[in-house]
């Protein structure tokens, strides 16, 4: 049996590994309702904002409890896209600049409270740094088993509000003219982003989230023109990421998950650029050099005609 | 009691602090169409949003049928600016359609093989049933224009509202639209229209609103759509309007 097969057999690899594949399918789905409402940034300042919730709820309680961090996240992000929205409601600055200054000094403030608690000397706090990069290996039973009660919680309630959320992404103001309470609609969007980033962290960490949201939906994207098999995708192609990923850093080599997952769903998305039917790179080359074959035949054809022609008047 | 349509009474609105539409009232006679009229910062989208409730108003009320908004979703229609969306989304064009067909269908309940039907009855109608299937993005502006109506249609409502539907569509497209307005007029529905255009002003509409800022006429297009209150709509701002209104009604007499 190969050394790498090893890891499927161990049941609690297998757990994480099956954590880890629906967070990708979950944040594969949420990414692609976000990525088409133009809030591909937003994931990524939701991720950098909950790094001083975490903290913050891990200095008042004292012990890694993924629910109190989720309140701790959650509250912070909820502070962010309130101070985001109000500097791009109240100041000049356009929403990516507010963006930018939220995410960063979120995360700086996450950082100086994180290196504190490094250093206070509480016993408990080992593996906390882990939230800045993720280490899936790291993961204990409890965890994988809210990483997957989540993850179903997450695409069921996605499944449900398909309609809506097509609609809310599609046109907000005719939504809005039907009766939908879009507000709320858009909050809920934005808690369910929240909450997989918040249960993603720990395993793929803060500073690369947000690629797991973003870069699967945008492969997807390539692939079809239809919303639902787009979503689909995006999941599937978020778990692969996901299990690659881990399957790689929990095999020994001690990597850490994050950036490998990020790698390999860039990967997907460099795959899907270049060879997606339609899209793809290859297949406009393709489309764009027929076109041009086509039009050159039909004017030599043309020009051999009128060749033909005049020799005969002649 | 019969009530009107749409009554307007006191409306004001604003986007930030500045009042874009200033203490507003007339009431739409049904049956007609009606055309939004006024310069660019009028105030004309604005008006549609404030009486869908899409942008808060300042003061004012607006009761369709005799009861708020609120109660009567059901029956209105609303096609907004083409360019306020996104067309590059991954949907068709039969699926944008039955889109109309969601505040009928309330939470959670998917559309089905009735209204997949009802979209593609509402497509026929704007001769657009051959693109059903088409991604949204591969339409001409026209096409794009034309699904955005059969949308409307498929909410099957009373009340329209159109937000500049003539905007960057062809001559055969503005024909086709203004067919379909009729047909709906003759079906006892009403629709506000804002338009742009003020050469055919006269040929489509029966009624007009002139806006800017404040309401400077209403009333049927015969009385109300005089060069003297277009005058006041513009301000006196394009002589050549001026000349043009005149001409026209000087050929129309």
């Amino acid at each position: 049996m190969p050394d790498w097969f090893i890891i499927f057999l161990d049941p609690n690899a297998r757990w994480i590994l099956l954590g880890c594949m629906l967070l990708g399918f979950s944040s594969g789905i949420i990414g692609s309702f976000s990525y088409l409402r133009k809030q591909s940034l937003m994931g990524d300042a939701l991720a950098h904002a909950a790094l001083p919730g975490v903290c913050i709820a891990f200095m008042l309680s004292g012990s890694k409890s993924i629910g109190l961090f989720l309140i701790g996240a959650a509250a912070a992000g909820f502070i962010a896209t309130f101070g985001i929205g109000y500097i791009t409601r109240h100041t000049r600055i356009k929403q990516d600049s507010a963006l930018a200054i939220v995410l960063s000094v979120f995360f700086g403030l996450g950082t100086v409270l994180l290196t504190h608690i490094q250093h206070s000397g509480n016993s408990n706090q080992s593996g906390l740094d882990k939230f800045l990069f993720g280490q899936a290996a790291s993961l204990v039973g409890d965890d994988v088993m809210v990483m997957s009660v989540t993850s179903l919680l997450l695409a069921g309630i996605c499944t449900l509000l398909y309609k809506e959320f097509k609609l809310l992404s599609f046109d907000p103001g005719f939504a809005r003219g039907l009766g939908y309470p879009v507000a709320f609609l858009d909050q809920l969007m934005m808690f369910l982003m929240v909450v997989v980033v918040v249960v993603g962290i720990q395993a793929v960490g803060i500073v690369l989230m947000a690629a797991l949201l973003i870069t699967p939906a945008v492969s997807a994207r390539y692939w079809t023109e239809k919303l639902g098999v787009m979503v689909v995708l995006a999941g599937l192609f978020g778990a692969l990421s996901g299990m690659a990923g881990t399957f790689i850093s929990a095999n020994g080599s001690n990597l850490p998950t994050g950036p490998l997952t990020v790698l390999a769903s860039t990967a997907v998305f460099l795959v899907s650029l270049g060879f997606a039917p339609g899209r793809g790179l290859v297949s406009k080359l393709l489309i764009h050099r027929t076109a041009r074959r086509r039009y050159t035949q039909q004017l030599a054809s043309t020009a051999g005609y009128e060749l033909e022609r005049k020799e005969k008047a002649l | 009691m019969n009530h009107s349509p749409l009554e307007i009474r006191g409306l004001s609105a604003a986007y930030q602090k500045k009042p874009v539409l200033r203490d507003i009232s007339f009431t739409a006679p049904e049956g007609s169409l009606i055309g939004i009229i006024g310069p660019n910062g009028a105030g004309k989208s604005t008006l549609i949003k404030a009486v869908l409730g899409l942008i808060p108003r300042l003061s004012g009320d607006v009761t369709i049928y005799g009861k708020p908004y609120a109660q009567q979703r059901k029956i209105i229609g609303y096609v907004p600016q083409r360019e306020s969306i996104d067309w590059d989304f991954p949907t068709s064009a039969l699926d944008v359609v039955m889109m109309g067909r969601y505040g009928h269908l309330g939470w959670f309940r998917r559309p089905g093989g009735q209204e997949r039907r009802m979209a593609m009855e509402c497509l026929a109608k704007v001769g657009m049933s051959d693109y059903a299937g088409r991604q949204i993005s591969q339409l001409s502006g026209g096409q794009q224009q034309r699904v955005f109506l059969a949308r409307a249609l498929a909410q099957d409502a009373s009340l329209y509202f159109m937000d500049e539907p003539f905007v960057g569509v062809d001559a055969a497209t503005e024909k086709a639209i203004i067919t379909l307005l009729n047909e709906l007029k003759q079906q006892g529905k009403t629709v506000l229209v804002v338009h742009h255009d003020l050469n055919t002003v006269k040929e489509y509409f029966d009624w007009v609103v002139l806006l800017n800022v404040q309401l400077v006429a209403s009333g049927s297009v015969d009385s109300t759509f005089t060069a003297d209150n277009l005058q006041r709509t513009y301000g006196g701002r394009l002589a050549i309007l001026e000349r043009d209104a005149h001409s026209e009604l000087i050929n129309q007499t």
